[in-house]
């Protein structure tokens, strides 16, 4: 009878450890993924002051059912929730919360805006929810030590001011600098990193620094203060509307200076085209990712998929909005990371995936790619100088970044 | 000095922005008694609409000219449905009325036209004979048509009929409907011309400030100021309190305070002139009998 | 100058009890008495303690935001429904209350039930002295010159001078209030967003009460009558500048205690939280909950806390146009609001009721 007992729990054993813990055919799920479909969640401000930033949450529904239209990953479709949370913080809290604790989606894709970000980060941190390639250039969002289920995406404000200070002072250490930042998070990390890279000499370099905000009707008075300081080089920290104005209001008022021109506003459409072509020759800018109204790459294949893309997916989309090739390119950050998690679709898992990235993207500058690791939470890092010749950027220099 | 200069008329420029904002409210203010807060966003309407139609081919002054016309069309519209039944109800309901059409108009612009940032062309070319050196083609032009606007509007108030009909039912009423004039029409007509003004205010703003359903959130507040600084019911005064207000924007904005605050020197100018200058610098001062 | 009562719409004239106090007395005067109440109002409470339990936490963090936003569209009913002066910018009393509530947590580490006092004493001396230049202005005037408030205050919070203290653009994160105890219950842990609803509750019932009991007395009349007569009420004695004044200041302190509840609730402040648009909802929920209407706060905030996430559903602009549609509507068909509506219906169902009850008794009915 002992035998028969013993036998039996030998039996039960085998048979628990056959079943439980073999690496063929484990699936592991967490909320918002099963056999059929993972749950992908996003907020975006489709309404309210910021809402020309709400066509990237569009281009990212629109580049996932390309996705499920082609099989989905791994044999799951994604389901797509965007919430809209109209940039503000309190909202973007309640959205998350809801995405978290109602919808039970995997994770909380591309959240825009450091306020909105930073409403959220200590809530999805203590959930263990992936706050996965969060949509601003703070430096903030890279810190595994503290925030490990938060990480970034693209380049840093700060890394890209520092290129620009690192440029000057190779080529024109006596220079005299005029700054024009937006009075937010945004313009001030990029002046913050400028004047890292500026170092000691950026208190004798810089001789005027003006802000605006985005109320402000106009930028012009702000330009005739940097031009009567007598600057002979100009860092222009602003969205794509107010750089427009600064560039056109400096031909007006005859200022010529190094122009510098941070890379948000750096669309040959929506900005110079506006400011007038002429004006914006020699502007310096950096770049990541391809400018879809830059003629340079009509012939270049993955900018004719995105425009098929466009075409098929989000017709109503403007092919000359650059947001759209963002959101269609960190789309494909995630589906990445996705087909890399394979069956083990735990939170976990996507963090850990997320965290071993080494790929290139096509909409991505050549020499760009997205690579990441347990202590490098900055996916896109590498970055090229490109000057304005009147019709297109011309790349130029070396490519920066690790 | 040089810089100096530069700021006045670069302020002086903003202030016709503000200004032309301010005429449609003189306007609506002048036939109706109320402030509306809808300007902005019906003026961001209008200059969509143009938008559209620049976009499908249309030459500029043709699309310049319809918008107008719609413009004047719906504003009448909109006074003969959505404000007559509360033409007698108090201030507050009017206030509510008008937030509401503030919230529709901003909505259905961006559900319209999609909420990117568009450039809308100026039909002043940058290197045309309008230039001079502190002034830019497109800021001389929009000061000229502000100008016309203003002369315009005046010689209707004062020499056509219709214009005295207008005067007759917003000084008095029931001595007006007594005469005949039919008070409600002249209402009406005072928010077509408002509309129309608005609209105008619209393309002429936005080949500077860029065309998206919020463009008009930052400029409403100072075409507030500049109306209520100039003398709400009096045109002229919008026009030099929009000037006024934008010189001292900037003056202040460069010199004082910093860019930082501008918001709050609208706020203060607003209180200010309120209490202290309740008819702004041109207005009527009003007694009321007790 | 006309108070909401006497407006254009239909059903307002038969709803008195909306514009004076001593309207609704004789027809709850009854009522205490009667077991049926007391029953009713016990089932009521039970409810009440019950529901966090049976549901998510995150439906108990938006009820928690309904409390709070029922307490701030309260204090701007007791400026604009009872008194008359038009405000477009109690967003910002609500974000100073906030910011209040944050600093004192965050940078002096006091804890976040006694900011509430201090926040609404702050604000009460900030709505008191922005009632004075109010003094002078009337209808649209006043609500510019708020307008131009609710503006101003985002950028002023930005202000590089006081970014030590206000975070700047960043604003500042805070702790979630924990709760003092633990357990479960219906096997839901009573956590944090529970035990501020509890918390919220009890301070919505204190809120409530006050005003109750200011709205209903001497006070309460005279904000009336200044609201609807301002001559007549000053030639017969009452003190205009110093009730309006002291109006505003109630006012503010009333949603400046909402907004450091709200600081908790969310657990964050900043700058964009607080933008014009807070100040228009906040008038909208006034004017669906109805002017002059203390339990109306309630609706007004279950309004403007659900129907944008309903609204959302259908497009993204919708919720916008939404507000606008019902702000137009209301002004026509319901300018008392939801509960002027209630009341309509519960004035008829009772006049039907006690005609059938006391058909022998010569009493006028309260029409």
């Amino acid at each position: 009878m002992l035998l028969r007992a013993f036998i039996r729990a030998a039996l039960a054993g085998v048979a628990a450890a056959a079943l439980s813990g073999t690496a063929l055919a484990q699936k592991k799920y967490d909320p918002g993924a099963d056999d059929k479909e993972i749950k992908i969640g996003a907020i975006h401000p489709y309404s309210g002051p910021a809402s020309a930033y709400g066509t990237i949450g569009k281009a990212i529904g629109a580049y996932f059912d390309k996705v499920n239209a082609e099989g989905g990953i791994n044999g799951r479709k994604i389901k797509y929730i965007a919430l809209d949370d109209g940039y503000n913080p309190a909202k973007t809290v309640e959205m998350a919360r809801k995405l978290v604790e109602e919808e039970e989606a995997l994770l909380v894709f591309n959240p825009l805006g450091t306020p909105p970000n930073t409403a959220i980060q200590r809530y999805l941190n203590q959930k263990k929810v992936p706050q996965l390639f969060v949509a601003t250039g703070a430096t903030k969002w890279g810190d595994p030590k503290n925030f490990p289920w938060t990480m970034g995406w693209q380049p840093t404000y700060q890394a890209e001011g520092r290129i620009y200070a690192a440029h000057i002072l190779e080529t024109k250490p006596n220079a005299k600098i005029a700054v024009l930042y937006q009075n937010d998070d945004y313009g001030k990390d990029y002046l913050k990193g400028f004047e890292d890279g500026l170092g000691d000499k950026a208190k004798t370099m810089i001789v005027a620094k003006v802000t605006y905000e985005v109320t402000d009707p106009t930028v012009d008075s702000q330009m005739v203060t940097l031009k009567a300081s007598g600057a002979d080089v100009f860092f222009n920290i602003t969205t794509p509307k107010f750089a427009a104005q600064a560039i056109k209001k400096a031909a007006e008022i005859g200022w010529k200076p190094v122009h510098y021109l941070n890379n948000v506003s750096s669309s040959v459409g929506s900005v110079l085209t506006p400011a007038g072509l002429p004006n914006a020759v020699g502007i310096i800018t950096t770049a990541y990712i391809k400018d879809p109204t830059d003629p340079q790459w009509a012939n270049d294949k993955g900018f004719q998929e995105w425009v098929a893309f466009m075409k098929k997916y989000m017709p109503s989309g403007n092919l000359a909005d650059g947001f759209n090739v963002y959101g269609y390119t960190v789309a494909q950050g995630l589906v990445q990371v996705l087909k890399q998690a394979g069956d083990n679709l735990t939170r976990e898992n996507v963090m850990k995936q997320a965290a071993s990235l080494d790929i290139t993207l096509p909409m991505l500058l050549p020499g760009v790619n997205v690579k990441t690791a347990a202590d490098d939470f900055y996916p896109i890092e590498r970055e090229q100088l490109q000057r304005f010749d009147g019709k297109t950027w011309v790349l130029f220099g070396k490519v920066y970044g690790r | 000095m040089e810089g100096f200069l530069h700021q006045v008329f670069a302020g002086v420029a903003n202030g016709c922005i503000y200004g032309s904002v301010a005429l449609a409210l003189v306007m609506i203010y002048q036939a109706t008694h109320h402030l509306n807060f809808a300007q902005g966003e019906m003026a961001t309407f209008s200059t969509f609409i143009a938008w559209a139609l620049i976009q499908q081919g249309w030459p500029y002054w043709a699309a310049f000219a319809v918008t107008v016309a719609v413009s004047f069309a719906a504003g009448l519209v909109i006074q003969r449905v959505v404000l007559r039944p509360v033409e007698r109800a108090p201030v507050l309901t009017n206030v509510n009325v008008f937030i509401g059409l503030l919230l529709i108009f901003n909505a259905l612009s961006g559900w319209l036209f999609d909420h990117t940032v568009k450039s809308f062309p100026s039909p002043f070319a940058q290197e045309s004979f309008l230039k001079t050196r502190f002034f830019s083609a497109h800021e001389m032009g929009s000061f000229l048509v502000m100008m016309a606007v203003l002369l315009a509007l005046y010689a209707f108030f004062r020499f056509t009929s219709l214009g005295l009909a207008m005067r007759a039912a917003a000084l008095n009423p029931d001595s007006a409907r007594l005469v005949g004039i039919r008070v409600s029409w002249m209402l009406a007509v005072g928010w077509g011309l408002a509309a129309a003004i608005g609209a105008v205010a619209g393309m002429m703003v936005a080949p500077v400030v860029f065309l998206d359903p919020n463009m008009m959130a930052g400029i409403l507040l100072y075409g507030f100021a500049s109306a209520l600084l100039g003398g709400v019911d009096n045109p002229f005064g919008a026009v030099i309190g929009g000037l006024v207000v934008g010189v001292l924007e900037n003056l202040l904005g460069a010199y004082v305070i910093g860019t930082e605050l501008k918001l709050t020197v609208a706020l203060v100018l607003i209180v200010g002139t309120l209490t202290l200058m309740p008819a702004g610098l041109f207005g009527k001062r009003v007694v009321t009998r007790v | 100058m006309n108070g909401p009562t006497t407006s254009t719409a239909s059903g307002a004239a038969a709803a008195p009890a909306d514009g004076t106090a001593t309207a609704t007395a004789p027809a709850g005067a009854g009522v205490w008495r009667s077991p049926l109440f007391w029953l009713g109002l016990a089932l009521a409470v039970a409810a009440l303690c019950v529901l966090p339990f049976l549901v998510k936490n995150y439906r108990v963090f938006q009820f928690n935001l309904v409390l709070v936003y029922a307490i701030a569209i309260l204090g701007l009913n007791i400026l604009t429904g009872f008194n008359g002066q038009i405000s477009l910018g109690h967003g910002a009393f609500y974000a100073v209350g906030a910011y209040a509530a944050a600093i004192l947590m965050e940078r002096a580490g006091v804890p976040y039930w006694a900011t509430l006092p201090v926040a609404g004493a702050l604000c009460f001396v900030f709505g008191f002295l922005m009632g004075f230049p109010a003094l002078r202005l009337g209808g649209h005037y006043l609500a510019v010159a708020t307008l131009a408030l609710a503006l101003a205050v985002p950028q002023l919070l930005k202000y590089k001078l006081i970014e030590g203290w206000t975070g700047g653009v960043q604003g500042i994160v805070l702790n979630k209030p924990e709760p003092p105890f633990s357990f479960r219950f219906l096997g839901q842990p009573f956590n944090s967003d529970r035990w501020l609803y509890f918390f919220t509750l009890a301070v919505v019932v204190v809120m409530f009460w006050l005003a109750w009991n200011l709205l209903h007395g001497r006070v309460g009349r005279a904000l009336i009558a200044i609201r609807d007569h301002p001559i007549a009420a000053s030639a017969m004695g009452i003190n205009l500048p110093v009730f309006k004044s002291l109006t505003f200041g109630v006012s503010a302190a009333f949603t400046g205690v909402a907004g450091a509840l709200g600081a908790s609730v969310i657990a964050f402040v900043s700058p964009d939280s607080f933008t014009v648009n807070l100040s228009i909802f906040l008038l909208v929920g006034m004017v669906v909950g109805g002017l002059a209407s203390i339990p109306g706060a309630f609706f007004g905030a279950i309004f403007i806390q659900f129907v944008p996430n309903i609204a959302d559903e259908i497009s993204k602009s919708a919720p916008a146009a939404i507000y606008g549609v019902l702000l137009i509507g209301l002004m026509y068909l319901m300018p008392t609001g939801v509960m002027g509506l209630v009341r309509t219906l519960w004035l008829r169902w009772r006049s039907r009721f006690s005609a059938a009850a006391s058909s022998s008794n010569a009493r006028p009915k309260e029409t």
